[in-house]
């Protein structure tokens, strides 16, 4: 190769202060369990240092000031009266009230009058949407439903073809237009199509949008009015897709989308990285949006329906890093 | 919405004035806040304990200045540091002595690496260099193809390649990447712009193959393209991306949105290496090179004054501009023309959200930043059709607009009598406003008052 002869581009790292940085971060490997678990060693008793430490450690992964303040207040509360001791018990306190702010707002799907039940995808860009949708196919179809895709992201390109690759993949047919059609349009289309054709659900990807454009959200609006003159009861679902690296953002991602498209659960991605969507409690919590699915691959089959107990165990239980 | 930095730490100051110093215990509160505002930011946990811990130590003891508040001293520290934190200057972008110059975009899944390749070709392309791009995410469906769409958009060179029903694998990623080398220095292309496929930090098997695509292109950058929402786990992605490939920067992107961008430091932390550009929006040009001191007040929330100057240079008609000043700030006052022009102008720098966003939220201009969101764009449509339905007369003279021309003005720019009788009220409040302002008077409640004006009667 031409370019070794001028030997490694590599730049030497820099010392100082960085390198007293990187080691800082380099603790924050430690995942939250093992946190919890120093925490546990460091005290037999249940004291403020120990709540202290606890407080940072949901900090740590993403739930946000306040909603780490609450959670750590309402903690010392119960170790008060219930005379914990134990730093055991006091993890498995921890664990059941982060559980119960999952599920306080679990609550059933709206009932579908007649199908077909229509489920609107939408986010910010770059979270999963597409996968996600195709993921979704997949999961109806292997309950036996039938499903029908709508590509209304007419706006990025290639979504498409992306779409339609998850469509062969599935083996479920999609309604689309050009790029740069009207998505209130095809979704139009794609509602008359399914309705003509009896199918059980409809499942429509929307173009990626910063929550802080307030004309693409009005184009969310118009496209859920839409869905609605059509068939008065839907949309049934508004997923919203987020991705679960996200930070304290995504509360405002979920305020405004919610706002706009009426948000009626959330689809929590890419949960097979490291990162382990600790703003979805800070949103239940404050918003009171449920979670409906969790991502964890790019495989047809890697979509679950959320699991709270799964999700605070993966939270507060599993080593974060699989490697070294 | 976050409560402002600035204004919770003059709620910790309130009692400090006339102290003196900046002790131990008076300084307690305000670094608590100073740490809240950081993760809120999304500053990785560790990174703000120790960026703390370097305030504390610069802010103890420091006499407290006549001419700053303590206030306005601590968050002079808070600044000065994490602006030094970033680097100081821009960074610079590296060429190869003998091209192809090579870039590897790496990142995670969803981060904006294609966009990114496109709007860095396009700013190649701009700076007189003949980029080439090539996608080698041969695993997510339509990968490829968006690239080319995007290669088009921009008028870029692509190669393209063929898989030629080559199973997707790390064999077809090195031979298009290789091949498209050898095209490059055929077509002579001065830089290849590699686009690979997102992956987790933590998935080996891609991760290796990054290694191997690094080893078989020797890039001269290798550049981390990252969202500027991620949360606290940044430092881990980063981290390891770094760990394998010595990143040479990064790519901040989506920093259109209301994301603090706290990230960039945690990320700038764990590789020691520069935030090079920003993606600000999704068409080609939306693009940016990194300014550290820019961010750092977007992240303390204050706005990024320097950004919104350069737009304004960049795209205003400076003459015109000077000239509307005089007439608005003189005796006489501007006219419907001369507003029409002004308008039209300011909205040549983009949407008014975007403007008002860089504004500080302190000082004179707090609250505007909230109001952004409300701003309805299409109510400047109309006003503008409103004085194009007027005639030069009654452009220049607002007096003569009687009741029955309202009513033709109305008709002939689809709005109603309402709607014109507002805009004249409107144009005659900032009439006065303005000559007010060469009188020396307050500004914020009276541009307060127009801008909730327009809010208002977008409804």
């Amino acid at each position: 190769m031409i370019q070794t002869l001028f030997g490694s581009l590599d730049q030497p790292q820099e010392k100082g202060f960085f390198d007293r940085m990187k080691q800082a971060v380099t603790r924050t490997r430690d995942s939250l369990s093992e946190r919890i678990d120093s925490v546990v060693a460091m005290t037999r008793g249940v004291d403020e240092a120990a709540l202290e430490e606890l407080e940072m450690s949901l900090i740590a992964s993403d739930l946000g000031v306040h909603v780490s303040a609450e959670v750590t207040e309402q903690l010392r509360e119960r170790a008060r009266r219930e005379q914990i001791r134990d730093g055991a018990e006091l993890r498995e306190l921890l664990k059941s009230s982060l559980k119960k702010i999952l599920d306080d707002q679990e609550k059933p799907p709206k009932t579908v009058a007649a199908p077909p039940e229509v489920i609107l995808m939408v986010g910010v860009n770059g979270t999963g949407k597409t996968t996600t949708t195709g993921k979704l196919a997949a999961y109806y179809r292997r309950q036996g439903k039938t499903v029908l895709l709508c590509a209304a992201d007419t706006f990025r390109a290639a979504a498409i073809e992306q779409l339609e690759v998850w469509g062969e993949r599935t083996g479920v047919e999609i309604i689309k237009t050009r790029q740069g059609g009207d998505p209130s349009a095809v979704l139009f289309d794609a509602l008359e199509a399914a309705k003509a054709r009896k199918i059980d659900v409809l499942i429509v990807d929307t173009a990626g949008r910063l929550h802080t454009k307030t004309g693409l959200m009005a184009e969310l609006d118009k496209m859920r009015r839409t869905t609605q003159r059509l068939i008065p009861d839907a949309p049934h679902e508004v997923l919203l897709v987020l991705d679960a690296t996200t930070g304290q953002n995504g509360l405002q991602q979920a305020r405004l989308f919610t706002e706009s498209a009426g948000v009626t659960g959330i689809v929590l991605t890419k949960l097979d990285g490291t990162a382990k969507g600790g703003i979805a409690i800070a949103i239940a919590r404050e918003l009171g949006v449920p979670v409906r699915f969790a991502g964890i691959g790019e495989k047809v089959d890697d979509l679950l329906p959320f699991d709270s107990g799964a999700f605070v165990e993966a939270l507060l239980g599993e080593p974060a890093a699989s490697r070294s | 919405m976050f409560e402002n930095l600035s204004e919770k730490l003059q709620r910790a100051f309130k009692n400090l004035r006339g102290q003196g110093t900046v002790t131990e215990e008076n300084i307690q509160e305000a670094l608590r806040e100073i740490r809240v505002a950081l993760l809120e930011a999304d500053v990785n946990l560790n990174v703000a304990k120790e960026l703390i811990e370097h305030i504390r130590e610069k802010a103890l003891g420091q006499e407290v200045m006549t001419s700053l508040s303590p206030t306005e001293q601590v968050i002079k520290i808070v600044r000065d540091e994490l602006v030094a934190l970033l680097g100081k200057d821009t960074a610079r972008f590296q060429f190869a002595s003998r091209p192809p110059t090579v870039i590897l975009m790496a990142g995670l899944q969803g981060s904006g690496k294609t966009t990114t390749s496109g709007k860095l070709a396009a700013w190649l392309q701009k700076g007189g260099h003949r980029p080439m791009l090539v996608s080698v995410d041969v695993y997510r469906p339509a990968a490829r193809e968006q690239l080319k769409v995007v290669a088009n958009s921009i008028k870029a060179k692509l190669y393209e390649g063929d898989t030629k029903g080559e199973p997707a694998g790390t064999p077809l990623v090195e031979r298009l990447a290789k091949e498209a080398r050898r095209e490059a220095v055929i077509t002579g292309c001065d830089t290849l712009i590699v686009d690979t496929a997102g992956r987790l930090h933590v998935d080996s098997d891609l991760m290796d193959e990054m290694t191997r695509l690094k080893a078989l292109l020797n890039p001269q950058e290798i550049l981390f393209v990252a969202d500027a929402m991620t949360g606290q786990d940044a430092v881990r992605s980063a981290e390891e991306f770094h760990k394998q490939l010595a990143l040479t920067g990064t790519v901040l992107t989506k920093m259109d949105g209301d994301a603090r961008g706290g990230a960039a430091l945690s990320i700038r932390h764990v590789t020691g290496q520069p935030v090079k550009f920003i993606g600000t929006g999704e068409k080609p040009d939306a693009f940016e090179p990194f300014h550290p001191d820019r961010i750092v007040s977007r992240i303390l929330g204050m706005g990024d004054i320097m950004s919104l100057i350069e737009k304004a240079e960049s795209t205003l008609d400076k003459k015109k501009s000077e000239e509307f000043a005089r007439k608005a700030l003189s005796g006489d006052g501007f006219s419907l023309e001369d507003f029409r022009d002004q308008l039209r102008q300011i909205r040549k720098m983009g949407s008014l959200q975007s403007i008002m966003k860089m504004l500080p939220s302190v000082g004179p201009f707090s609250g505007m930043q909230q109001m952004a969101d409300q701003v309805d764009e299409k109510q400047f449509n109309r006003v503008e059709a409103i004085i194009n339905s007027m005639t030069p007369y009654e452009r220049n003279h607002h007096e003569v607009i009687s009741g029955s021309r309202r009513r033709r003005i109305a008709n002939g720019s689809g709005t109603t009598v309402q709607e014109v009788n507002q805009l004249l009220r409107q144009y005659a409040q900032m009439r006065k406003m303005f000559k007010g302002i060469g009188k020396g008077n307050v500004l914020q409640r009276r541009a307060m008052g127009m801008m909730s004006g327009m809010r208002g009667s977008g409804r």
